[in-house]
């Protein structure tokens, strides 16, 4: 059994090792304490941030939640334009009609999806997870929230520390309604891309809706409620897989958010107007601005650790501090564990020395490929499918004296969102003919249809030759009537009796 | 259960689950009250000492107190589940369920939602229903589902099955019958006549018999054969050979030839006999597996078959 929290060591990363060679530790507290297994979480309360970082993370929030709060209520082709309706087992994305069949696809997207992130993690850590992971997307909002209506951190601390009171209980009932009214149209955004979103609406105005699209709503409203507004970074810390992994995936040339404690150290509090060079202080002025902001509660001094989801915050927080001071900016800056090493200092050259390596190499064009041969095939993809299955029951069986008959099952699927007609062909044996099948086959837009269809050859042929009992391979041409492109060649077995 | 003869294997599990769950408890009762000892500035800290690789080792970090709640919640489930469900030895739980119950109680509610939509069929005519585009699709189905494993999915049967296409019908072919066929299965047997005949006579009936349906066989045997005919044959077959849809005696005169027309295939029908005798064929009763809804429209389906084209 595993007790307590994991993580790997190798993740301690580099300015916890340069920090223990280089710097004077001066102890002022005890360095261990006593802690349970189990421990009481303490409440974040993360000072807001302003920067370049910050701008990028509201970007991708933007970004993200435009597409999903917006994608369910786009019309296509007389229908939802993104729908995934379970129900008919029809994926409907824009143009295209994807079927059960066509899982590989998913098995792509979840290919290209690992190895987007290997490639973003080898190259700048947990980018996923700092800027577009819905955790950190849906806590953005929340805590905006949270600001707009209980104010910043020192506010904060001072309300949840506060007794009881009418105000009190009215800002934190005010506080809750906003994120649950979020969370519920969340939800209902989520269950729109299982049931047509406007359907849907109208169900929820007319109090109409069936059990399952209401435990739908309310789970997914409830779990977003939950993780946003209560769970937050313990999401992230001890229940998120990905988290743990990504850290494997790093190296010592992986971009990841540093504090230069060459630079920094030895920290200590100054006025603007000395140099701290003459009073043998380091440029990290103690402000604390870095732990305040942090969402996940940690100091980025001791280094990396594993509760970091790298949004940059520090990076921002610590910038204005040193605009303020008239210090250069990047004591906390992206960087990577050589680069430290080598003194290199922040960059955009030094930076992609660091990125452009065979790993990153390796990973990209991987990727490029993969996502090149799936558009690819999406391109070219056949709206046909056919399945052929000769009956199991009966060998074969005499239709006329010397004509031997085997009967098949055709599945005939169409993709397209437009009725087809479908000519049948088979071909393999002298003779081979199909009966029992009206030519063309109709097959309705987006549907299935079952024939029944029977194959016959004759086993004698006029110059004497035979056919030799056994199974012989045939091939079942379908071909779209319309259009010679959209055409399927199956193959099967045909039964010659002894 | 059956393989479980003795009542002290109930016991065993009995007590197995409940100690495992009693030790959960235990174990977590006692890890919520362990300490442990950790570094507050990022110096050396405990680990659980397991090293990997050399040098990869697993801090010993607390989890969120909520999370122990969280382990407490899953033995409440588990004792609550027990006392509802069986799960102790042979304890049957309180709610009764059992997985044949629940099947039954499936189907129950499956038959209920379906029903109306057969109901609608079985008010209508067998003709009307043979005819409706609807009814025919679903009646495909049952069809495929039923009765394509032996009579082929296009209803052309094989060998010793027969075609549900033709007109030639061994019980009849007007809905009554069809539904009888259904219903109560058909067995039609074919006593083997080689000890009777001895082979001479067997080649002569043989002979006789693809005479009367117009295929090639040796005059001389064709007529000796007459008189064995009318002995041992006519009783069922009728005298001009036609058949009895009664007791589903084939007509020998047509070209439909249930296990072929060869000479070697009706010697051994002649001889061995058919159906049950040989284990061969047999039309199984479906009252037990089809309830009247889906009997109806395969009835109007099967009819429909040769009666519309």
């Amino acid at each position: 059994m595993e007790i307590g929290d994991t993580s790997l060591r190798r993740a301690q990363g580099p300015a916890a090792d340069a920090g223990a060679a280089g710097r004077r530790v001066i102890p002022i507290e005890p360095t261990t304490e006593e802690v349970a297994l189990y421990e009481i979480r303490k409440t974040i309360h993360p000072r807001a941030v302003h920067g370049w970082f910050a701008r990028w993370r509201w970007t991708l929030v933007f970004a993200t939640q435009i597409v999903f709060y917006g994608l369910p209520w786009l019309a296509m082709n007389g229908r939802q334009a993104v729908l995934f309706d379970l129900g008919t087992r029809k994926f409907y994305l824009f143009g295209a009609v994807f079927w059960p069949q066509d899982v590989i696809y998913l098995a792509v997207l979840l290919i290209v999806s690992a190895l987007s992130l290997f490639l973003f993690t080898a190259i700048a850590g947990r980018l996923w997870c700092g800027y577009a992971c819905p955790q950190t997307v849906y806590t953005e909002i929340f805590m905006w929230i949270e600001r707009k209506i209980e104010g910043d951190r020192l506010a904060r601390i001072r309300l949840d520390a506060s007794p009881m009171s009418l105000d009190k209980l009215v800002v934190k009932t005010f506080k809750h309604t906003a994120w649950l009214a979020v969370a519920l149209w969340t939800g209902y955004t989520f269950v729109g891309y299982f049931t047509p979103i406007r359907d849907l609406g109208v169900r929820v105005i007319t109090w109409d809706l069936g059990s399952w699209e209401s435990f739908w709503i309310l789970f997914y409203a409830l779990a977003t409620y939950g993780n946003a507004g209560w769970l937050r970074e313990q999401v992230c810390k001890y229940m998120c897989p990905y988290a743990r992994f990504q850290s494997v995936m790093f190296d010592r040339d992986t971009l990841v958010i540093t504090y230069d404690s060459a630079r920094g150290e030895p920290r200590g509090g100054r006025s603007r107007a000395i140099d701290p060079r003459a009073k043998g202080l380091g440029d990290c002025v103690d402000c604390n601005i870095c732990v305040q902001v942090c969402p996940t509660g940690i100091d980025i001094r001791k280094g990396l650790q594993y509760e970091c989801i790298g949004c940059a915050a520090c990076i921002d927080g610590c910038n204005q501090v040193m605009d303020r001071m008239g210090y250069p900016r990047g004591l906390i800056r992206y960087t990577t564990e050589n680069a430290l090493a080598a003194g290199e200092g922040a960059g955009a050259a030094a930076m992609w020395k660091r990125v452009l390596r065979p790993r990153t190499a390796v990973y990209g064009a991987v990727l490029l490929v993969i996502i090149a041969v799936a558009i690819g095939s999406l391109a070219v993809r056949n709206p046909l499918k056919v399945d052929i299955i000769r009956d199991r029951g009966a060998l074969a069986r005499e239709a006329a004296p010397g004509r031997i008959e085997n009967v098949y099952r055709v599945q005939l699927m169409n993709t397209d969102e437009a009725p087809r007609r479908y000519a049948l062909r088979a071909s393999g044996l002298p003779g081979l003919e199909i009966a029992g099948v009206e030519q063309p086959v109709d097959v309705g837009a987006a549907s299935t249809r079952l024939v029944a269809l029977r194959l016959q050859a004759p086993i004698e042929h006029a110059d004497g030759r035979t056919v030799a009992p056994g199974a012989h391979k045939i091939e079942l041409t379908v071909e779209a009537v319309d259009d010679e492109k959209v055409v399927r060649h199956e193959q099967s077995t045909f039964i010659v009796p002894r | 259960m059956s393989d479980f003869t003795s009542d002290g294997w109930g016991f065993y599990v009995t007590i197995v689950t409940l100690a495992s769950i009693a030790g959960c408890a235990v174990l977590l009762f006692a890890l919520g009250r362990m300490r442990v000892t950790r570094s507050k500035t990022g110096g050396p800290v405990e680990t659980t000492g397991h090293v990997w690789d050399g040098d990869l080792a697993e801090y010993n970090n607390p989890l969120p107190r909520w999370w122990m709640w969280l382990f407490y919640a899953t033995i409440v489930f588990a004792l609550a589940y027990l006392v509802l469900y069986p799960g102790l030895g042979r304890a049957p739980g309180a709610l009764g369920w059992t997985s044949a119950g629940a099947y039954v109680s499936e189907v129950k509610a499956q038959d209920e939602k379906v029903q109306p939509l057969y109901a609608k069929y079985r008010a209508m005519d067998v003709k009307a229903v043979a005819a409706d585009a609807e009814a025919r699709a679903m009646g495909e189905r049952l069809f495929l589902n039923y009765c394509a494993q032996c009579h082929g999915s296009d209803a052309g049967g094989s060998k010793g099955f027969p075609s549900l296409r033709d007109t030639d019908w061994l019980y009849g072919g007007d809905p009554a019958q069809i539904r009888a066929s259904i219903v109560d299965g058909r067995n039609g047997i074919m006593p083997p006549f080689g000890p009777v005949l001895g082979d001479e006579g067997v080649r002569d009936v043989v002979a006789h018999v693809r005479s009367r349906a117009g295929l090639p066989a040796d005059t001389l045997r064709a007529q000796l054969g007459k008189p064995l005919f009318a002995q041992n044959c006519a009783a069922c077959h009728g005298a001009d050979g036609k058949g009895n849809q009664q007791i589903g005696a084939p007509n020998l005169t047509d070209a439909v030839w249930l296990y072929g027309s060869t000479e070697a295939a009706i010697t051994e029908s002649v001889t061995k006999g058919r159906g049950e005798a040989t284990a061969v064929t047999r039309m199984p009763a479906h009252k037990e597996r089809l309830d009247p809804g889906k009997v109806d429209l395969l009835v109007s389906y099967v009819w429909g078959l040769s009666n519309l084209k």
